[in-house]
């Protein structure tokens, strides 16, 4: 069994490496890994899992680090926006429809749409896209582009065929 | 961040979660069962609970399992709400599920921290107390199988120490005609006013309802009103809501009578799509 009491380092595999930090049980993974590891894409919003600036992608699924502590995520594979590297389709389609103005909630977005096109790889129904969309709120409304950013990922797939 | 310290153990067995519940207890360390954490780590920062210890449960195989037999399906209490949805196994609890909270959330709660929580909605229990789930609870007396609603009270009443392995539901219930409505103030994604899930045994409607009072409810007298055929729907919708088990909540969602309102139309719409055969 496990059992962690005070400062402890642990492994976490992140964007492809293993990497070690120095937590307490009671550190969350969003706070670790912006102050240890300098993976400042998640962003702190609410901290209370509203609305989704601060979301990662673990063993494929989007999940608001600010509700996970970093112990938790052992053994476990964290993708974060900086390990799509800057050009991902998902990254490019978003530029390319103007899906964001101030840009704070833009990484949270993208890891949903990154992890919802892993998930349905053929573009899902629209009640679909809305729901995974739904997880995160962007104060400056940048709905509309955002979804057609989504389409525009599906769609870039598609003709690639 | 959580301004204190705990401790963080993950067993990899009951054995194990039980020792070290026993082994934190007597250190006097007051400590929880740990599932998907999105209530505990929220009340933590909070400063609501000061936990001295938190016992993980995740990777503990019976709390993961999701399976199905020819008699029940099994999940274990581990399984998130997403895990259910996607199991499409009980279209009513996937529903249910489906409401809770958003998307990405619903990936993290797990059916037995929907359960066990604080939080007064745990709307996942509707299904379970209209459909004969059944519990599997395992703590320092061993390992007991109980009807879901002897332990269900509204909110959980288990003994010290006890934890929620498996959620069973009986097979006639997953494929049981049913009907599921949450209505919430203003958003699609909020908590709500009023939540409702309805299934059908050998043609008699039940209903189990949260929202409106402070814990979640199924009522014998109010199924027995609403099942009266003899009556109109207007009749049974009204009396059926002038029988709340506790007064309603008057909140941030609505007045009292306000969500009594939305209840009656919520049966009255209810009786309505029954009996023109759209559910
Ligand atoms: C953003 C947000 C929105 C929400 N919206 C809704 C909503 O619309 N409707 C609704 O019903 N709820 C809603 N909730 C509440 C949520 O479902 C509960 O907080 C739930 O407890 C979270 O589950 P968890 O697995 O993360 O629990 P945890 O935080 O791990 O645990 C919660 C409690 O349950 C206990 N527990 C967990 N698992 C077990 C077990 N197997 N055996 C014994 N005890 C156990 C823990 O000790 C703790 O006391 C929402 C929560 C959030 C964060
Ligand atoms: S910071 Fe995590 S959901 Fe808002
Ligand atoms: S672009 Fe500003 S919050 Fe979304």
């Amino acid at each position: 069994m496990v059992r962690y009491e005070g400062k402890t380092v642990v492994s976490l595999n992140i964007n492809g490496e293993v990497r070690q930090v120095m937590v307490r049980p009671s550190d969350l993974l969003l706070d670790v890994l912006r102050e240890q590891l300098g993976l400042t894409a998640a962003k702190p919003g609410c901290k209370n899992g509203d609305c989704g600036a601060c979301t990662m992608v673990i063993d494929g699924w989007p999940t608001k680090s600010c509700l996970v502590l970093a112990v938790e995520a052992e053994n476990h594979v964290i993708l974060t926006l900086e390990g799509l590297g800057g050009r991902a389709a998902v990254q490019q389609a978003f530029v390319d429809a103007n899906a964001f103005q101030c840009g704070y909630c833009t990484s949270g977005f993208l890891m949903v749409c990154h992890a919802l096109k892993k998930q349905h790889p053929v573009l899902p129904e629209e009640h679909v896209m809305e729901e995974w969309l739904q997880s995160n709120i962007c104060r400056c409304t940048s709905y509309q582009e955002i979804r057609n950013a989504v389409k525009i990922i599906y769609e870039r797939d598609q003709s690639r065929i | 961040m959580i301004p204190f310290d705990f401790i963080y153990c993950r067993p990899s067995t009951l054995k194990e979660a039980l020792d070290a519940y026993r082994q934190l207890q007597s250190e006097g360390k007051n400590p929880v069962y740990y599932a998907g954490g999105s209530e505990i780590i929220t009340l933590c920062r909070a400063g609501e609970i000061r936990p001295g210890g938190v016992i993980d449960l995740k990777n503990i195989p019976e709390c993961k399992a999701l399976a199905l037999d020819e008699r029940a399906l099994h999940i274990g209490s581990v399984c998130t709400l997403n895990q259910i949805k996607e199991s499409k196994l009980f279209n009513l609890l996937r529903l249910a599920c489906g409401r809770i909270a958003d998307h990405t959330n619903q990936c993290r709660i797990t059916l037995g921290g929907n359960l066990c929580g604080s939080i007064i909605y745990r709307e996942t229990s509707l299904p379970l107390l209209i459909s004969e789930a059944e519990l599997t609870l395992f703590g320092p007396e061993g390992e007991r199988r109980i009807a879901f609603d002897k332990v269900f009270k509204g909110r959980m009443e288990l003994q010290p120490g006890e934890l929620v392995l498996q959620i069973h539901i009986p097979s006639w219930a997953l494929k049981a005609r049913h009907y599921h409505v949450k209505k919430t103030q203003n958003e699609k994604i909020d908590y709500p006013l009023v939540s409702l899930a309805a299934l059908w045994k050998e043609n008699r409607l039940r209903i189990a309802v949260s929202g409106l009072c402070s814990h979640p409810f199924r009522s014998d007298q109010m199924e027995a009103v609403l099942n009266n055929r003899a009556l109109s729907r207007d009749v049974r919708s009204k009396e059926a809501a002038a029988m709340l088990p506790l007064s309603p909540l008057s909140d941030r969602a609505g007045s009292g009578e306000y969500c009594r309102f939305v209840f009656q139309n919520t049966l009255h719409t209810l009786l309505e799509e029954m009996e023109n055969g759209k559910i």
